[in-house]
C-alpha cells in the first residue's frame, strides 16, 4: 500500500505546525517543491499581522462553528463541515487553477470581494508548477 | 441633525489630509472636505477628491493614507453593491459602517484610513466616523483629520439641530475654511456633497478661497529699448569636407 499516495489526499485537513515546515520525505528540506528555506522566516513572523492573517479563515470558522454548536446543537457544525470537506475535494488537476465555485457558495464568498480577489490574479502568477511532476507527486509515484 | 466630519492628514506618500465634515441637517446630510494631499511637508495634489462614492445614497470622506482610503472605499462600495443586489433594497448606512469597521479591525490599524461615512437611507440621515483601528461613532456632527480641531470649534459654536440646507452648507463651508486657513495640512478648495432622500448634490468645488494669484506686471522690455551703436556683418565660408550616411536599423 502506498502511504504517500493516501497522505496526499488528506490535503484538506487542518495544517499542523511541525518542527520543520520545509521537510519533505525523510525529514530533509525539499527545495524542489517548497522553495528555499530560511530559518528566520519560519521562526519569526515578518509582519505583526502575518500569523493573524494566515489563520484568519481558520479562526473565523472556529468561532462561527462554536457559536453554531451552542445555538443549534452539535449536528449543525458537523453537517456544515461535512459539506465543506466534500466541496473542497472538487478540484481540478494540481497544476490548474480551480474555480472552487461550490466552496465559495457555501462560504458566502460569491457575494463579496476582498483583497484576495483583487491582488492575487492567477493570470499574473509568476510561478508555475511542472504539470508532470505535480501529477506524479499527487499520485504518489514520485 | 448636523453631522460634520473632518479628516486627518497623515504623513505618508500621497497622504490625503483632509478636513471632512459631515453634517446632517433636517432631512439630509452635508459632507465637506478640503482638497489638499500632502507628502511629508510638500503638497502632492492641490486638488484631490476626498469625498468617495460608496452607493447612490451613501458617500464617504477619507482622511489618512490616500491609497488606503481610496481602495477601502472602493472595496466596500463593490461589496455593498453586491449586497444590495442580493437583498434587492437600497443599502443602509449602518451596513456600510459595519463592513468598514470589521475590515479595519481585521487589519489592526495598519490600513491608515480614517473615514467619515454619511448617507440617507430608509430610516433617515445617518453620520458615522470610523477610525483606522476599527472603532466607530454615530454622532450628529463629526470632524476628522488634522484640521478637525479648527472645524470642530466652528461647529461647537454655531451648530443647532434641524437647520435648513443653505444654513447647513454655509456652516460646513465655514468650518472647512477654518481648517484650511489655520492648519498646514489642509488647503485649496472646499468640496461639498449634499445628500437627501433621492438626490445627491456633489459640488466640486463649492468654494475656492485659495485661487492662485495672477501676475500684475511684466519684466519684458519693449522692442527697441536697447539702442544699436554699430553693426558689422562677416560671412563665414564653410566647405563640405566629408559626407557619411548612417543607416537606421528599422527592421
Amino acid at each position: 500500500m502506498n502511504t504517500r499516495g493516501l497522505r496526499s489526499q488528506l490535503k484538506d485537513s487542518v495544517p499542523v505546525a511541525g518542527l520543520c515546515t520545509q521537510a519533505g520525505s525523510y525529514g530533509v528540506q525539499d527545495p524542489l517543491r517548497k522553495g528555499f528555506s530560511s530559518v528566520k522566516n519560519e521562526l519569526l513572523p515578518s509582519h505583526p499581522l502575518e500569523l493573524s492573517e494566515k489563520n484568519f479563515h481558520l479562526n473565523q470558522d472556529k468561532m462561527n462553528f462554536s457559536t453554531l454548536r451552542n445555538i443549534q446543537g452539535l449536528h449543525a457544525p458537523l453537517k456544515l463541515q461535512m459539506e465543506y470537506r466534500a466541496t473542497r475535494q472538487i478540484q481540478r488537476l494540481p497544476f490548474l487553477q480551480s474555480s472552487n465555485i461550490a466552496l465559495d457558495t457555501l462560504r458566502g464568498n460569491d457575494e463579496s470581494i476582498g483583497f484576495e480577489d483583487v491582488l492575487n490574479d492567477p493570470a499574473q502568477s509568476e510561478v508555475m508548477g511542472d504539470p508532470h511532476m505535480m501529477m506524479e507527486y499527487k499520485l504518489g509515484l514520485l | 441633525m448636523f453631522l460634520t466630519c473632518f479628516k486627518k492628514e497623515k504623513k505618508q506618500k500621497n497622504i490625503a489630509c483632509i478636513i471632512l465634515l459631515l453634517f446632517p441637517w433636517k432631512d439630509g446630510v452635508v459632507l465637506g472636505a478640503d482638497t489638499r494631499a500632502t507628502e511629508g511637508m510638500v503638497v502632492a495634489d492641490k486638488n484631490c477628491s476626498k469625498i468617495h462614492y460608496i452607493s447612490p445614497n451613501i458617500y464617504c470622506c477619507g482622511a489618512g493614507t490616500a491609497a488606503d482610503t481610496e481602495m477601502t472605499t472602493q472595496i466596500i462600495s463593490s461589496n455593498l453593491e453586491l449586497h444590495s443586489l442580493s437583498t434587492g433594497r437600497l443599502p443602509r448606512v449602518a451596513t456600510a459602517n459595519r463592513m468598514l469597521k470589521q475590515m479595519l479591525f481585521r487589519y489592526q490599524g495598519y490600513i491608515g484610513a480614517a473615514l467619515v461615512l454619511g448617507g440617507v437611507d430608509c430610516l433617515g440621515p445617518h453620520l458615522y466616523s470610523i477610525y483606522p483601528h476599527g472603532s466607530t461613532d454615530k454622532l450628529p456632527y463629526v470632524t476628522m483629520g488634522s484640521g478637525s480641531l479648527a472645524a470642530m470649534a466652528v461647529f461647537e459654536d454655531r451648530y443647532k439641530p434641524d437647520m435648513e440646507e443653505e444654513e447647513a452648507k454655509q456652516l460646513v463651508r465655514d468650518a472647512i475654511a477654518a481648517g484650511i486657513f489655520n492648519d498646514l495640512g489642509s488647503g485649496s478648495n472646499i468640496d461639498v456633497c449634499v445628500i437627501t432622500k433621492g438626490k445627491v448634490d456633489y459640488l466640486r468645488p463649492h468654494d475656492e478661497p485659495n485661487k492662485k494669484g495672477t501676475r500684475a506686471g511684466s519684466y519684458r522690455y519693449k522692442q527697441g529699448t536697447t539702442g544699436i551703436l554699430t553693426k558689422a556683418v562677416t560671412p563665414l565660408d564653410l566647405e563640405v569636407v566629408e559626407e557619411t550616411v548612417q543607416t537606421m536599423d528599422t527592421s
